[in-house]
Protein backbone atom coordinates (compact mmCIF):
# COMPACT_ATOMS: atom_id res chain seq x y z
CA UNK A 1 0.00 0.00 0.00
CA UNK A 2 1.46 3.76 -0.46
CA UNK A 3 2.03 5.54 2.77
CA UNK A 4 -1.71 7.86 1.89
CA UNK A 5 -3.45 4.77 1.76
CA UNK A 6 -2.18 3.94 5.20
CA UNK A 7 -2.52 7.39 6.50
CA UNK A 8 -6.16 7.76 5.21
CA UNK A 9 -7.32 4.04 7.09
CA UNK A 10 -5.50 4.90 10.05
CA UNK A 11 -7.48 8.39 10.22
CA UNK A 12 -11.15 6.46 8.94
CA UNK A 13 -10.15 3.64 12.03
CA UNK A 14 -9.72 6.04 14.35
CA UNK A 15 -13.13 8.03 13.66
CA UNK A 16 -14.39 4.36 13.75
CA UNK A 17 -13.61 3.61 17.17
CA UNK A 18 -14.49 7.36 18.40
CA UNK A 19 -17.79 6.86 16.85
CA UNK A 20 -18.27 3.10 18.70
CA UNK A 21 -16.75 4.33 21.99
CA UNK A 22 -19.47 7.70 21.47
CA UNK A 23 -22.39 4.95 21.19
CA UNK A 24 -21.40 3.64 24.42
CA UNK A 25 -21.03 6.53 26.47
CA UNK A 26 -23.71 8.57 24.63
CA UNK A 27 -26.65 8.61 27.19
CA UNK A 28 -29.28 10.24 24.47
CA UNK A 29 -30.81 7.12 22.77
CA UNK A 30 -31.29 9.65 19.47
CA UNK A 31 -27.70 10.95 19.65
CA UNK A 32 -26.19 7.09 19.52
CA UNK A 33 -28.72 6.20 16.48
CA UNK A 34 -26.90 9.20 14.44
CA UNK A 35 -23.41 7.64 15.70
CA UNK A 36 -24.50 4.79 14.62
CA UNK A 37 -25.46 5.99 10.87
CA UNK A 38 -22.02 7.59 11.51
CA UNK A 39 -20.31 4.02 11.99
CA UNK A 40 -21.44 2.95 9.16
CA UNK A 41 -20.81 5.23 6.98
CA UNK A 42 -17.09 5.28 8.24
CA UNK A 43 -17.10 1.45 7.44
CA UNK A 44 -17.93 2.25 4.20
CA UNK A 45 -15.57 4.70 3.34
CA UNK A 46 -13.37 2.18 4.48
CA UNK A 47 -14.60 -0.59 2.07
CA UNK A 48 -14.20 1.75 -0.65
CA UNK A 49 -10.42 2.62 0.25
CA UNK A 50 -9.83 -1.31 0.32
CA UNK A 51 -12.19 -1.22 -3.44
CA UNK A 52 -14.74 -3.20 -2.29
CA UNK A 53 -17.08 -0.83 -3.73
CA UNK A 54 -20.34 -3.10 -3.74
CA UNK A 55 -19.61 -4.12 -0.24
CA UNK A 56 -19.22 -0.02 -0.01
CA UNK A 57 -22.56 0.74 -1.17
CA UNK A 58 -24.28 -1.93 0.72
CA UNK A 59 -22.75 -1.00 4.12
CA UNK A 60 -24.18 2.80 3.13
CA UNK A 61 -27.72 2.15 2.30
CA UNK A 62 -28.31 -0.46 4.39
CA UNK A 63 -26.41 0.40 7.05
CA UNK A 64 -26.62 4.42 7.05
CA UNK A 65 -29.46 4.77 5.36
CA UNK A 66 -32.33 2.52 6.19
CA UNK A 67 -31.14 1.21 9.50
CA UNK A 68 -31.42 4.35 11.00
CA UNK A 69 -34.65 5.00 9.30
CA UNK A 70 -35.76 1.89 11.96
CA UNK A 71 -33.64 3.03 15.00
CA UNK A 72 -35.35 6.01 14.84
CA UNK A 73 -39.47 4.38 14.07
CA UNK A 74 -38.32 1.78 17.55
CA UNK A 75 -37.20 5.21 19.22
CA UNK A 76 -40.73 6.75 18.75
CA UNK A 77 -42.29 3.66 20.26
CA UNK A 78 -39.39 3.34 23.21
CA UNK A 79 -38.54 7.16 23.65
CA UNK A 80 -35.38 8.59 23.57
CA UNK A 81 -33.85 8.66 26.98
CA UNK A 82 -32.39 5.30 28.87
CA UNK A 83 -34.18 4.30 31.63
CA UNK A 84 -32.13 1.56 33.12
CA UNK A 85 -28.78 1.75 35.74
CA UNK A 86 -26.86 2.02 33.19
CA UNK A 87 -23.73 3.45 35.08
CA UNK A 88 -23.73 0.51 37.00
CA UNK A 89 -20.53 -1.89 36.24
CA UNK A 90 -21.72 -5.38 35.57
CA UNK A 91 -19.28 -8.11 35.87
CA UNK A 92 -20.32 -10.41 34.24
CA UNK A 93 -21.73 -9.24 30.52
CA UNK A 94 -18.23 -7.10 30.84
CA UNK A 95 -16.37 -10.22 31.43
CA UNK A 96 -18.39 -12.57 28.42
CA UNK A 97 -17.86 -9.71 25.67
CA UNK A 98 -14.64 -9.30 27.14
CA UNK A 99 -13.25 -12.63 26.47
CA UNK A 100 -15.34 -12.84 23.03
CA UNK A 101 -13.32 -10.12 21.63
CA UNK A 102 -10.32 -11.28 23.31
CA UNK A 103 -10.47 -14.62 21.34
CA UNK A 104 -11.50 -12.74 18.00
CA UNK A 105 -8.31 -10.69 18.73
CA UNK A 106 -6.74 -13.89 19.09
CA UNK A 107 -8.44 -15.46 16.25
CA UNK A 108 -7.38 -12.21 13.68
CA UNK A 109 -3.87 -13.38 14.06
CA UNK A 110 -4.43 -16.66 11.85
CA UNK A 111 -6.13 -14.59 9.10
CA UNK A 112 -4.02 -13.98 6.26
CA UNK A 113 -3.04 -10.53 5.73
CA UNK A 114 -5.20 -8.35 2.87
CA UNK A 115 -4.03 -9.33 -0.39
CA UNK A 116 -1.60 -12.12 0.28
CA UNK A 117 -1.38 -13.85 -2.12
CA UNK A 118 -0.03 -17.66 -0.56
CA UNK A 119 -3.45 -17.37 0.87
CA UNK A 120 -5.47 -20.21 0.73
CA UNK A 121 -8.65 -18.48 -1.59
CA UNK A 122 -6.07 -16.40 -3.68
CA UNK A 123 -4.48 -19.51 -4.72
CA UNK A 124 -7.23 -21.53 -6.87
CA UNK A 125 -10.50 -19.40 -6.36
CA UNK A 126 -10.06 -15.49 -7.12
CA UNK A 127 -7.63 -17.13 -10.24
CA UNK A 128 -10.42 -18.56 -11.80
CA UNK A 129 -12.79 -15.81 -11.00
CA UNK A 130 -11.04 -13.05 -12.51
CA UNK A 131 -9.38 -15.15 -15.36
CA UNK A 132 -12.64 -17.33 -16.21
CA UNK A 133 -15.42 -15.25 -15.16
CA UNK A 134 -15.76 -13.52 -18.13
CA UNK A 135 -15.98 -16.51 -20.51
CA UNK A 136 -18.56 -18.78 -17.57
CA UNK A 137 -20.43 -16.00 -16.57
CA UNK A 138 -19.88 -12.81 -18.51
CA UNK A 139 -20.65 -9.98 -16.28
CA UNK A 140 -17.74 -7.19 -16.28
CA UNK A 141 -18.49 -6.53 -12.67
CA UNK A 142 -16.75 -9.89 -11.53
CA UNK A 143 -18.51 -9.36 -8.20
CA UNK A 144 -21.78 -9.68 -9.62
CA UNK A 145 -20.68 -13.32 -11.12
CA UNK A 146 -19.48 -14.73 -7.80
CA UNK A 147 -22.43 -13.38 -6.00
CA UNK A 148 -24.86 -14.60 -8.43
CA UNK A 149 -23.81 -17.36 -10.00
CA UNK A 150 -20.87 -18.78 -8.72
CA UNK A 151 -22.17 -18.50 -5.05
CA UNK A 152 -25.74 -18.67 -6.04
CA UNK A 153 -26.84 -21.09 -3.45
CA UNK A 154 -24.95 -18.40 -0.41
CA UNK A 155 -27.38 -15.74 -1.74
CA UNK A 156 -30.17 -17.70 -1.89
CA UNK A 157 -29.21 -18.69 1.83
CA UNK A 158 -29.01 -14.82 2.06
CA UNK A 159 -32.52 -13.67 0.71
CA UNK A 160 -34.19 -16.37 2.74
CA UNK A 161 -32.53 -14.84 6.34
CA UNK A 162 -33.91 -11.25 4.90
CA UNK A 163 -37.17 -12.76 4.69
CA UNK A 164 -36.99 -14.87 7.54
CA UNK A 165 -36.00 -11.93 9.68
CA UNK A 166 -38.91 -9.63 8.60
CA UNK A 167 -41.60 -12.72 9.31
CA UNK A 168 -39.54 -12.37 12.85
CA UNK A 169 -39.97 -9.13 13.09
CA UNK A 170 -43.77 -8.64 11.35
CA UNK A 171 -44.58 -11.37 14.10
CA UNK A 172 -43.37 -9.11 17.07
CA UNK A 173 -44.79 -5.96 15.87
CA UNK A 174 -47.70 -6.86 13.87
CA UNK A 175 -48.16 -7.08 10.29
CA UNK A 176 -48.45 -4.14 9.92
CA UNK A 177 -51.90 -3.71 8.25
CA UNK A 178 -52.92 -1.12 11.28
CA UNK A 179 -54.96 1.35 9.18
CA UNK A 180 -58.03 -0.66 9.41
CA UNK A 181 -57.07 -1.96 12.64
CA UNK A 182 -56.41 1.92 13.94
CA UNK A 183 -60.14 2.75 12.49
CA UNK A 184 -61.58 -0.20 13.88
CA UNK A 185 -60.27 0.82 17.32
CA UNK A 186 -61.48 4.96 16.93
CA UNK A 187 -64.99 3.08 15.87
CA UNK A 188 -65.04 0.88 18.82
CA UNK A 189 -64.31 3.85 20.92
CA UNK A 190 -66.70 6.33 19.45
CA UNK A 191 -69.54 3.71 19.81
CA UNK A 192 -68.78 3.53 23.83
CA UNK A 193 -68.24 7.59 23.94
CA UNK A 194 -65.12 7.40 24.97
CA UNK A 195 -63.36 8.50 22.37
CA UNK A 196 -60.44 10.17 22.61
CA UNK A 197 -57.88 11.67 20.16
CA UNK A 198 -54.92 9.34 21.03
CA UNK A 199 -51.08 10.85 19.99
CA UNK A 200 -49.67 8.46 17.47
CA UNK A 201 -46.36 10.32 17.30
CA UNK A 202 -45.82 9.01 13.43
CA UNK A 203 -49.64 10.26 12.21
CA UNK A 204 -49.28 13.88 13.75
CA UNK A 205 -45.43 14.02 12.09
CA UNK A 206 -46.69 13.22 8.94
CA UNK A 207 -49.30 15.78 9.18
CA UNK A 208 -46.81 18.58 10.43
CA UNK A 209 -44.20 17.29 7.69
CA UNK A 210 -47.12 17.59 4.78
CA UNK A 211 -48.03 21.19 6.16
CA UNK A 212 -44.56 22.44 5.11
CA UNK A 213 -44.22 23.30 1.90
CA UNK A 214 -40.44 23.23 1.69
CA UNK A 215 -40.03 19.78 2.71
CA UNK A 216 -42.78 18.81 0.68
CA UNK A 217 -41.54 20.35 -2.25
CA UNK A 218 -38.08 18.76 -1.84
CA UNK A 219 -39.43 14.70 -1.01
CA UNK A 220 -41.55 15.46 -4.85
CA UNK A 221 -38.11 16.53 -6.09
CA UNK A 222 -36.24 13.41 -5.12
CA UNK A 223 -38.31 10.43 -4.67
CA UNK A 224 -38.65 10.32 -7.91
CA UNK A 225 -35.13 10.18 -8.94
CA UNK A 226 -34.46 7.41 -5.77
CA UNK A 227 -36.95 5.30 -7.70
CA UNK A 228 -35.42 5.58 -10.74
CA UNK A 229 -31.97 5.42 -9.48
CA UNK A 230 -33.18 2.13 -7.76
CA UNK A 231 -34.08 0.64 -10.97
CA UNK A 232 -30.59 1.48 -12.48
CA UNK A 233 -28.83 0.16 -9.90
CA UNK A 234 -30.99 -3.25 -10.28
CA UNK A 235 -30.47 -3.69 -14.22
CA UNK A 236 -27.13 -2.04 -14.10
CA UNK A 237 -25.45 -4.02 -11.56
CA UNK A 238 -23.63 -6.58 -14.30
CA UNK A 239 -21.69 -3.47 -15.19
CA UNK A 240 -21.04 -1.29 -11.89
CA UNK A 241 -21.27 -1.76 -8.27
CA UNK A 242 -25.09 -2.88 -7.69
CA UNK A 243 -27.77 -5.48 -7.27
CA UNK A 244 -30.76 -6.48 -6.18
CA UNK A 245 -29.67 -5.47 -2.36
CA UNK A 246 -28.89 -2.30 -2.45
CA UNK A 247 -31.62 -1.36 -5.28
CA UNK A 248 -34.42 -3.00 -3.13
CA UNK A 249 -32.71 -0.77 -0.28
CA UNK A 250 -33.09 2.50 -2.16
CA UNK A 251 -36.54 1.54 -3.23
CA UNK A 252 -37.63 1.16 -0.13
CA UNK A 253 -36.29 4.77 0.96
CA UNK A 254 -37.99 6.19 -1.52
CA UNK A 255 -41.35 4.85 -0.37
CA UNK A 256 -40.47 5.19 2.91
CA UNK A 257 -39.57 9.32 3.03
CA UNK A 258 -43.02 9.54 0.58
CA UNK A 259 -44.78 7.82 3.52
CA UNK A 260 -43.45 10.63 5.92
CA UNK A 261 -44.72 13.26 4.08
CA UNK A 262 -47.73 12.16 2.52
CA UNK A 263 -49.17 9.78 5.33
CA UNK A 264 -49.08 6.10 5.57
CA UNK A 265 -52.68 5.80 4.49
CA UNK A 266 -52.17 6.97 1.31
CA UNK A 267 -48.92 5.22 0.63
CA UNK A 268 -50.81 2.19 1.71
CA UNK A 269 -53.12 2.82 -1.22
CA UNK A 270 -49.94 2.14 -3.88
CA UNK A 271 -47.86 -0.04 -1.70
CA UNK A 272 -50.51 -2.48 0.10
CA UNK A 273 -49.26 -3.94 2.93
CA UNK A 274 -50.63 -7.53 1.81
CA UNK A 275 -49.12 -7.10 -1.55
CA UNK A 276 -45.91 -6.43 0.25
CA UNK A 277 -45.98 -9.53 2.36
CA UNK A 278 -47.20 -11.40 -0.95
CA UNK A 279 -44.14 -10.14 -2.76
CA UNK A 280 -41.76 -10.51 0.02
CA UNK A 281 -42.39 -14.45 -1.07
CA UNK A 282 -42.78 -13.57 -4.31
CA UNK A 283 -39.34 -12.29 -4.63
CA UNK A 284 -37.68 -15.28 -3.18
CA UNK A 285 -39.78 -17.82 -4.75
CA UNK A 286 -38.73 -16.19 -8.04
CA UNK A 287 -34.97 -16.81 -7.23
CA UNK A 288 -35.83 -20.77 -6.39
CA UNK A 289 -37.84 -21.18 -9.54
CA UNK A 290 -34.65 -19.95 -11.67
CA UNK A 291 -32.67 -22.69 -10.02
CA UNK A 292 -35.68 -25.13 -10.65
CA UNK A 293 -36.11 -23.92 -13.88
CA UNK A 294 -32.73 -24.61 -14.86
CA UNK A 295 -33.58 -28.32 -13.31
CA UNK A 296 -36.07 -28.59 -15.39
CA UNK A 297 -33.25 -27.66 -19.13
CA UNK A 298 -31.67 -30.62 -17.34
CA UNK A 299 -28.68 -28.37 -15.47
CA UNK A 300 -28.07 -28.27 -11.72
CA UNK A 301 -29.78 -25.84 -9.42
CA UNK A 302 -28.68 -22.63 -9.95
CA UNK A 303 -26.90 -23.34 -13.06
CA UNK A 304 -28.17 -20.66 -15.78
CA UNK A 305 -26.52 -21.81 -18.63
CA UNK A 306 -29.38 -23.56 -20.31
CA UNK A 307 -32.02 -20.40 -19.90
CA UNK A 308 -30.65 -18.76 -23.37
CA UNK A 309 -29.56 -19.84 -26.83
CA UNK A 310 -26.08 -19.51 -25.65
CA UNK A 311 -24.85 -20.33 -22.72
CA UNK A 312 -23.27 -16.61 -21.72
CA UNK A 313 -26.58 -15.18 -22.36
CA UNK A 314 -28.28 -18.16 -20.44
CA UNK A 315 -26.41 -16.94 -17.45
CA UNK A 316 -27.07 -13.22 -18.35
CA UNK A 317 -30.95 -13.91 -17.87
CA UNK A 318 -30.67 -16.23 -14.84
CA UNK A 319 -28.80 -13.42 -13.32
CA UNK A 320 -30.86 -10.96 -14.30
CA UNK A 321 -33.98 -12.87 -13.13
CA UNK A 322 -32.75 -13.59 -9.41
CA UNK A 323 -31.53 -10.32 -8.93
CA UNK A 324 -35.07 -9.12 -9.56
CA UNK A 325 -35.85 -11.42 -6.93
CA UNK A 326 -33.46 -10.33 -4.62
CA UNK A 327 -34.84 -6.30 -4.82
CA UNK A 328 -38.17 -7.63 -4.88
CA UNK A 329 -37.65 -9.72 -1.58
CA UNK A 330 -35.59 -6.85 -0.29
CA UNK A 331 -38.16 -3.69 -1.23
CA UNK A 332 -40.74 -5.59 0.42
CA UNK A 333 -39.35 -6.59 3.76
CA UNK A 334 -38.19 -3.10 4.40
CA UNK A 335 -41.15 -1.19 3.24
CA UNK A 336 -43.02 -3.83 5.10
CA UNK A 337 -40.88 -3.31 8.37
CA UNK A 338 -41.52 0.72 8.43
CA UNK A 339 -45.23 -0.35 8.31
CA UNK A 340 -45.23 -2.59 11.07
CA UNK A 341 -42.86 0.47 13.34
CA UNK A 342 -45.33 3.19 11.78
CA UNK A 343 -48.23 1.24 12.97
CA UNK A 344 -47.08 1.25 16.68
CA UNK A 345 -48.70 3.53 19.04
CA UNK A 346 -46.45 4.99 21.63
CA UNK A 347 -46.04 3.14 24.76
CA UNK A 348 -48.73 0.32 23.44
CA UNK B 1 1.88 23.17 -20.65
CA UNK B 2 2.89 23.25 -16.76
CA UNK B 3 3.97 24.48 -13.87
CA UNK B 4 6.17 22.41 -11.72
CA UNK B 5 5.80 19.08 -13.34
CA UNK B 6 1.50 19.90 -12.82
CA UNK B 7 -0.79 20.47 -16.19
CA UNK B 8 -2.77 23.61 -15.61
CA UNK B 9 -5.93 21.40 -15.03
CA UNK B 10 -3.97 19.23 -12.53
CA UNK B 11 -3.46 22.46 -10.94
CA UNK B 12 -6.64 23.90 -10.81
CA UNK B 13 -8.10 20.76 -9.53
CA UNK B 14 -5.36 20.84 -6.96
CA UNK B 15 -6.74 24.36 -6.07
CA UNK B 16 -10.55 23.56 -6.26
CA UNK B 17 -10.36 20.93 -3.62
CA UNK B 18 -7.51 22.14 -1.12
CA UNK B 19 -10.08 25.00 -0.84
CA UNK B 20 -13.44 23.03 -0.98
CA UNK B 21 -11.37 21.21 2.06
CA UNK B 22 -11.11 24.54 3.43
CA UNK B 23 -14.71 25.09 3.60
CA UNK B 24 -14.75 21.82 5.16
CA UNK B 25 -12.63 22.74 7.60
CA UNK B 26 -14.24 25.89 8.35
CA UNK B 27 -17.38 23.68 9.08
CA UNK B 28 -16.31 21.98 11.30
CA UNK B 29 -14.72 24.74 13.29
CA UNK B 30 -17.88 26.93 13.05
CA UNK B 31 -19.80 23.49 14.41
CA UNK B 32 -17.58 23.81 17.41
CA UNK B 33 -17.12 27.34 18.01
CA UNK B 34 -20.54 29.22 16.96
CA UNK B 35 -22.39 29.96 19.81
CA UNK B 36 -25.92 28.70 19.35
CA UNK B 37 -28.11 26.36 17.33
CA UNK B 38 -28.91 28.46 14.85
CA UNK B 39 -25.91 29.96 13.96
CA UNK B 40 -24.19 26.68 13.97
CA UNK B 41 -26.39 25.75 11.48
CA UNK B 42 -26.01 28.12 9.43
CA UNK B 43 -22.29 27.75 9.28
CA UNK B 44 -22.93 23.89 8.55
CA UNK B 45 -25.50 24.15 5.60
CA UNK B 46 -23.68 26.57 3.99
CA UNK B 47 -19.91 25.59 3.98
CA UNK B 48 -21.72 21.90 3.10
CA UNK B 49 -22.35 23.63 -0.44
CA UNK B 50 -19.60 25.67 -0.80
CA UNK B 51 -17.10 22.57 0.49
CA UNK B 52 -18.98 20.20 -1.25
CA UNK B 53 -18.95 21.79 -4.64
CA UNK B 54 -15.55 22.86 -5.06
CA UNK B 55 -14.48 19.67 -3.84
CA UNK B 56 -16.64 18.14 -6.74
CA UNK B 57 -15.65 20.64 -9.09
CA UNK B 58 -12.18 19.47 -8.71
CA UNK B 59 -12.83 16.01 -9.18
CA UNK B 60 -14.97 16.61 -12.07
CA UNK B 61 -11.45 18.43 -13.94
CA UNK B 62 -10.23 15.00 -13.31
CA UNK B 63 -13.12 13.19 -14.63
CA UNK B 64 -11.92 10.95 -17.84
CA UNK B 65 -15.42 11.35 -19.25
CA UNK B 66 -18.58 13.68 -19.67
CA UNK B 67 -20.80 11.14 -17.81
CA UNK B 68 -18.55 11.46 -14.70
CA UNK B 69 -19.03 15.16 -14.85
CA UNK B 70 -23.09 14.73 -15.22
CA UNK B 71 -22.95 12.32 -12.30
CA UNK B 72 -20.90 14.69 -9.95
CA UNK B 73 -23.37 17.47 -11.73
CA UNK B 74 -26.07 15.14 -10.00
CA UNK B 75 -24.30 15.05 -6.56
CA UNK B 76 -24.00 18.49 -6.31
CA UNK B 77 -27.78 19.02 -6.80
CA UNK B 78 -28.80 16.74 -4.54
CA UNK B 79 -26.72 17.66 -2.06
CA UNK B 80 -27.73 21.26 -2.45
CA UNK B 81 -31.37 20.19 -2.54
CA UNK B 82 -31.05 17.96 1.05
CA UNK B 83 -28.90 20.56 2.60
CA UNK B 84 -30.60 23.41 2.99
CA UNK B 85 -33.85 21.63 3.44
CA UNK B 86 -32.17 19.25 6.10
CA UNK B 87 -31.23 22.88 7.71
CA UNK B 88 -34.76 24.59 7.39
CA UNK B 89 -36.32 21.60 8.76
CA UNK B 90 -33.57 21.31 11.67
CA UNK B 91 -34.25 24.98 12.48
CA UNK B 92 -38.23 24.73 12.27
CA UNK B 93 -38.44 22.25 14.92
CA UNK B 94 -36.05 23.91 16.81
CA UNK B 95 -38.29 27.06 16.83
CA UNK B 96 -41.12 25.37 17.32
CA UNK B 97 -39.73 23.61 20.52
CA UNK B 98 -39.35 26.67 21.76
CA UNK B 99 -35.21 27.37 21.30
CA UNK B 100 -34.75 30.82 21.09
CA UNK B 101 -31.92 32.34 18.80
CA UNK B 102 -29.37 34.01 20.86
CA UNK B 103 -29.28 37.57 20.18
CA UNK B 104 -26.52 39.71 20.50
CA UNK B 105 -27.69 43.36 21.62
CA UNK B 106 -25.81 46.88 20.18
CA UNK B 107 -27.76 49.04 22.44
CA UNK B 108 -25.87 48.13 25.48
CA UNK B 109 -23.00 47.49 23.19
CA UNK B 110 -22.43 44.10 25.35
CA UNK B 111 -22.98 40.83 24.34
CA UNK B 112 -23.33 39.38 27.87
CA UNK B 113 -26.27 41.90 28.22
CA UNK B 114 -29.16 39.51 26.01
CA UNK B 115 -27.70 35.84 27.67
Amino acid sequence: MEPIDWVVQGLLLLMLLMAAGATIVLRNLFAVVMMLGVYSLICASLFMTLDAVDVAFTEAAVGAGVSTIFFLGSLLVVGRDIRTDAAKLKIGPLLISGGCAALMIYASGDLPAFGDPQAMPNQHLVPRFLEQSGEEVGPPNIVTSVLASYRGYDTMGEVGVVFTAAVGVLLLLGSGSMVKVRRRRQSLKLQTQRWQPKANPVIRVESSLKANVLIRECTDLLVAPMLIFALYVQWHGDYGPGGGFQAGVIFAVGVISYALIYGLDRTQKKFPPLAMKRLMVGGWLLYIGTGLVSMLFGANFLDYSPLGPTALAGQHYGILAIELGVGITVATVMIALFYAFASRDRGE
Amino acid sequence: MSIGGLSWVDLLSWLLIASGGFFCLTTGLGLLRLPDFFSRLNGASCMDAMGAGLLLLGCALQAPGYLVVVKLGFIYLFLLVTNAVAAHALARSALSKGMEPLLGSRRYGNDEASR
